[in-house]
């Protein structure tokens, strides 16, 4: 089965001669649909970096990325940008939103742009907000929504359409600790209806949603979390 | 031991035998903890002993009910009231791995740290699991396993922090020798 997120031995060097960064040392990852994966490490051990070059955004110095099996150094510039487009959605810790543009603009802005037609783009769009909960908001501007409310616009334009695969920048920031929560509630069930996500985090509250915590350290990947047990081991624990 | 307390509240409603009390502990406790009817009932004695609660009907344990009485009800309010044990014991055992892993030559203390770190987030990950399959409602629940959550994220914060100060000392090479004049064996005190 291909997977939704490949990355093959992937490096990012920034700079070069006595200023070199390694920024990613030869990361191995795959993440399926259906896959919620929390990346976690300190400053500076390359989550982010990992998140763009995922997300094609930028590219590794070495290594292959393959979005649900197309390797993204082998396409051209313009196929890259329409693959980001249609298969990839992104959600970032300050929403990103554009304040110009209603809930509804903001969402279909990504189908829009991509040549679907206003009609089906305003049908699409909504049927994201209504996932999030917020379609009732869907022609107020970002400044007249609460920060809660901004982020579930932002993620109904990261899952609106067909997109395969999910990647969040600290999604839940500059959030308290129940609408954080919310968040990835949400990302976890955009996740079961067959998205594969990726949310790099530094909080341990946040990431023990995910299905999989990788932890990468000085930017290589140091460990992961096993597959969960199940609840009924807590219960045994309270037992002894 | 919160149980007699927990049972005292549950008596603030009026009175009740010993089997409702124990599946209304249950559920009221986001059923994380179980507690068998045989503790019910010596936890009704003891209270019974102390005049927190009295009992009416005959013979069989099961067949009284317990209602509870006014010293009761003072005794659960200055309770409530109590602030729960907050300093740590005195010997936190991951501390001393930590501490103890610092003093072996030749030892990856943040391969050590990243063990407990993984272990720590796998267990948040069941209690998340348990909050994720919950209805939204159970408010119980969630309270119970929030307050172990916050606790265990409160253990990975320990861990990193850790780990970033010891990222800032010198290599080992730069480790003076074992058998230079150690100083005084610090303790630390933590103020009542």
């Amino acid at each position: 089965m291909t997977s939704a997120l490949e990355l093959r031995h992937v490096s990012k060097v920034y700079g070069s001669g006595p200023t070199e960064v390694h920024a990613l040392n030869e990361v191995d990852l795959s993440v399926e649909r259906g896959e919620l994966v929390a990346v976690m490490g300190p400053s500076g051990s390359g989550k982010s970096t990992l998140l763009t070059i995922a997300g094609s955004l930028e590219e590794p110095t070495s290594g292959q990325v393959l979005v649900e099996g197309t390797d993204l150094t082998d396409v051209s510039r313009s196929d890259r940008a329409k693959l980001r487009r249609r298969s990839i959605g992104y959600v970032f810790q300050d929403f990103n939103l554009l304040p110009g543009l209603t809930a509804i603009e903001n969402v279909t802005l990504p189908l829009e742009l991509d040549g679907t037609r206003s009609r089906p783009a305003q049908e699409t769009g909504l049927k994201a907000l209504e996932a999030l909960d917020v379609a009732e908001h869907a022609d107020r501007f970002p400044d007249e929504l609460s920060g809660g409310e901004r982020q579930r616009v932002a993620i109904a334009r990261a899952i609106v359409g067909k997109r395969g695969l999910l990647l969040a920048d600290e999604p839940t920031g500059a959030l308290d600790s129940l609408n954080g929560e919310a968040v990835m509630r949400l990302l976890r069930a955009a996740t079961r209806r067959g998205v594969a996500g990726v949310v790099v985090t530094h909080e341990a509250y946040l990431a023990s949603w995910a299905d999989r915590v990788v932890f990468l350290r000085d930017g290589f990947v140091v460990d992961q979390t096993l597959a969960p047990a199940g609840p009924e081991s807590l219960l045994a624990a309270g037992d002894r | 031991m919160s149980v007699p307390y927990a049972l005292l509240a549950l008596l603030s409603e009026g009175p009740k035998y010993g089997l409702r009390l124990q599946t209304e502990f249950e559920s009221r406790t986001g059923e994380v903890w179980p507690l068998n009817v045989g503790q019910v009932y010596t936890t009704l004695q003891r209270l019974e002993r102390d005049g927190l609660v009295a009992s009416e009907g005959d013979g069989e344990r099961s067949r009284k009910r317990y209602a509870i009485t006014s010293t009761g009800s003072q005794e659960l309010a200055e309770w409530l009231r109590t602030p729960p044990e907050l300093v740590p014991p005195p010997r936190d055992e991951l501390v001393i791995k930590v501490l103890v892993a610092l003093q072996i030559p030749g030892i990856d203390v943040a391969e050590i740290l990243q063990v407990h770190r993984r272990h720590v987030i796998e267990v948040m990950q069941r209690y998340t699991h348990i909050k994720a399959e919950a209805a939204e409602d159970d408010v119980p629940l969630a309270l119970v396993a929030d307050a172990e959550l916050f606790r265990l994220e409160a253990i990975v914060r320990w861990l990193d922090a850790a780990d970033a100060r010891l990222k800032q000392l010198p290599p080992p090479n730069a480790v003076p020798p074992a058998d230079v004049p150690q100083e005084a064996t610090r303790t630390m005190e933590v103020p009542q």
